[in-house]
C-alpha cells in the first residue's frame, strides 16, 4: 500500500538554514546539509529545500549545497526558489536534486511547465501554489511572499498546471502559514478533489492532529512542515507513530 | 572495474552515482563509477546503469540521438552479456513497445509493453508517487536479501507489462499488482528508484555491483 509522506522543509538563505534548530546531534545546525542528513536518518520520506533569497548570486550557493546533500541523503530531494528557466532546472538535477519546485515562473507563464516537463519528465515537476482566501470558497494566487495578488484562481491554476505536466502540487495557504492553527482544509479539499496528481499540504501545522486532518479531511498525499520539526517540538518518528496509531498509512 | 551510468541527457544522474558510490564503498568493492555518453567508456565498462526520466518516447529519442549508442547497448548487453540495471523509465525501455505520447519501439530486450496506469479507484492519484511496499515474486541475484513489505520509492504514471511473467522479480500493490522489478539473464531493472530508497535501495545496488 502506498504510504502518506511526511516532508520536512528547510528554508535556506545565503547557504544557511533560516529557521534554526537546536538538535544536539548536529555539529552545525545552520548547515542545510547536516540537517538534511539528520532528517534522512530520522525517517523523513522526502526533504525539501526552499532557497528563500533566491538571488542570482545565490544560485551557485544552493547548487553547492545540493551537491553536498546528494552525498549524504538517500531520500528524494526537492529544491525550490528562484527557478526561472530550463538551465536552472538542469543545473539542480545535475547537482543531485530529484525534483524541482516552481512557483513564480509557472504563474507568469504556464507554458513553462509544459516546456520543462517535456524535457525532464512530469515526475520532477512540483508546482508550488501559494494561495490566499479572497472570499467565501475562493482563493487566489499570491507571489513574492504574499505581497503580490495575481488575481488567478488557485484551484483553476492547479488544474491547469496538471494539464500542462505538473507531477505534483505543493499547496501553501498564505493565511495559515506560520499560524500553527492547522492547514486550510477547505482549500486543500477543493484542490485534491479537482486534480488527479498528488497534493502536498503546506502552511499552518502546529500539532500532530493537523497532519491527520490534512491527510484524512483534506485528501493530501503528503504533508509538509517546517518549524514543528526544526524546533524539536515533535520528531518525524513521533508524527509517524501518531498517524499510524490513527490508521493512516505511513512508512515506519 | 568500471561501471558507466549512461548519460543520454535525462535523469538525476548525480543522485544515482552517489548511491552507487555508497554501495561500492560499503561492499568494499573497487568500481569506478562514471557518468558518460562516450562510446569508448561504454565499451570498456564491466557494468551499465540505464537511468530514465521523462516520457518513454523522449528517453528513446535521447538514446537514438547519440550516434552509435543504440547499437553499442545492444552489443554490450545482448552479445557481451554485460550486466545492466535500468531505473524507472530506463527499465521501461527494455520493453518492445511503449505507449507514452505515441507508440514507440523500445530496446526490445524483454518482450512486453509499457502502458498507462489505469486505476479502478478514483481515490488513487497518478503518478503513483511515494513509498510503497514490495512483494517478492522470484529470487534474482540482484533482488535478493529483501523482505516482503520493504519500502521503496516510486514515481511513475506508466507500467511495464512483460509477456513472460517469470521475469517479474518484485511487484507492488497500487490498486492492483504492478511490476516493481524485473530480472532476465544479465538484464535487471526497477520501476522504483533504488537511489532514493535508503537502505533497501543501497542494498539492491550493492547486489548489482557484486554479481
Amino acid at each position: 500500500m502506498l504510504k502518506n509522506r511526511i516532508i520536512p522543509c528547510l528554508d535556506v538563505s545565503k547557504g544557511r538554514v533560516v529557521k534554526g534548530i537546536n538538535f544536539l546531534e548536529l555539529k552545525d545546525a545552520g548547515d542545510p546539509v547536516e540537517q538534511a542528513a539528520f532528517y534522512d536518518q530520522s525517517g523523513a520520506d522526502e526533504i525539501c529545500f526552499l532557497d528563500i533569497t533566491a538571488s542570482h548570486e545565490n544560485r551557485e550557493t544552493i547548487i553547492e549545497i545540493v551537491k553536498r546533500t546528494a552525498e549524504k541523503c538517500f531520500v528524494p530531494l526537492t529544491v525550490g526558489g528562484g527557478i526561472k528557466n530550463i538551465q536552472n532546472i538542469r543545473d539542480l538535477l545535475l547537482a543531485g536534486a530529484d525534483k524541482v519546485s516552481i512557483n513564480t515562473a509557472a504563474v507568469n507563464d504556464i507554458n513553462f511547465i509544459q516546456e520543462a516537463s517535456k524535457k525532464f519528465g512530469t515526475q520532477c515537476m512540483v508546482i508550488a501554489v501559494d494561495a490566499k482566501k479572497v472570499s467565501e470558497n475562493k482563493w487566489e494566487i499570491f507571489t513574492h511572499g504574499g505581497r503580490n495578488n495575481t488575481g488567478i484562481n488557485a484551484v483553476d491554476f492547479a488544474k491547469q498546471a496538471e494539464d500542462y505536466g505538473a507531477g505534483e502540487i505543493l499547496l501553501t495557504s498564505m493565511d495559515k502559514d506560520g499560524t500553527k492553527s492547522g492547514y486550510d482544509i477547505d482549500l486543500l479539499k477543493k484542490v485534491t478533489t479537482n486534480v488527479k496528481i498528488p497534493v502536498i499540504a503546506s502552511g499552518g501545522v502546529g500539532n500532530l492532529d493537523h497532519f491527520y486532518d490534512g491527510i484524512t479531511l483534506g485528501g493530501a498525499s503528503a504533508v509538509l512542515a517546517a518549524s514543528i520539526f526544526h524546533y524539536g517540538e515533535y520528531s518525524i518518528k513521533e508524527a509517524k507513530e501518531y498517524l499510524n496509531s490513527k490508521k493512516v498509512p505511513v512508512r515506519l | 572495474m568500471l561501471l558507466t551510468i549512461v548519460d543520454y541527457g535525462v535523469g538525476n544522474l548525480r543522485s544515482i552515482s552517489k548511491s552507487l558510490e555508497k554501495a561500492n564503498s560499503e561492499s568494499n568493492l573497487n568500481y569506478s563509477i562514471k557518468i558518460s555518453s562516450d562510446m569508448t567508456d561504454i565499451k570498456k565498462s564491466d557494468k551499465l546503469v540505464l537511468p530514465g526520466q521523462g516520457s518513454f518516447k523522449a528517453c528513446k529519442e535521447g538514446i537514438n540521438n547519440i550516434d552509435g549508442l543504440h547499437n553499442e547497448l545492444n552489443e554490450s548487453v545482448l552479445n557481451k552479456k554485460k550486466p545492466i540495471f535500468g531505473i524507472c523509465a530506463g527499465m521501461q525501455l527494455f520493453a518492445s513497445i511503449g505507449h507514452e505520447e505515441t507508440k514507440t519501439e523500445g530496446l526490445n530486450w524483454i518482450s512486453g509493453e509499457v502502458v498507462k496506469l489505469k486505476m479502478s479507484s478514483e481515490d488513487l492519484k497518478i503518478p503513483h508517487m511515494g513509498w510503497n511496499e514490495i512483494k517478492i515474486k522470484n529470487t534474482s541475484p540482484v533482488f535478493k536479501n529483501l523482505t516482503n513489505n520493504d519500502h521503496v520509492y516510486f514515481i511513475h504514471s506508466y507500467e511495464f507489462t512483460p509477456k513472460d511473467k517469470s521475469v517479474i522479480s518484485l511487484t507492488t500493490d497500487y490498486g492492483k499488482n504492478i511490476v516493481a522489478a524485473v530480472s532476465f539473464r544479465n538484464i535487471f531493472g526497477a520501476q522504483f528508484h533504488p537511489e532514493k530508497s535508503q537502505r533497501t535501495g543501497i542494498g539492491i545496488l550493492s547486489n548489482f555491483l557484486k554479481i
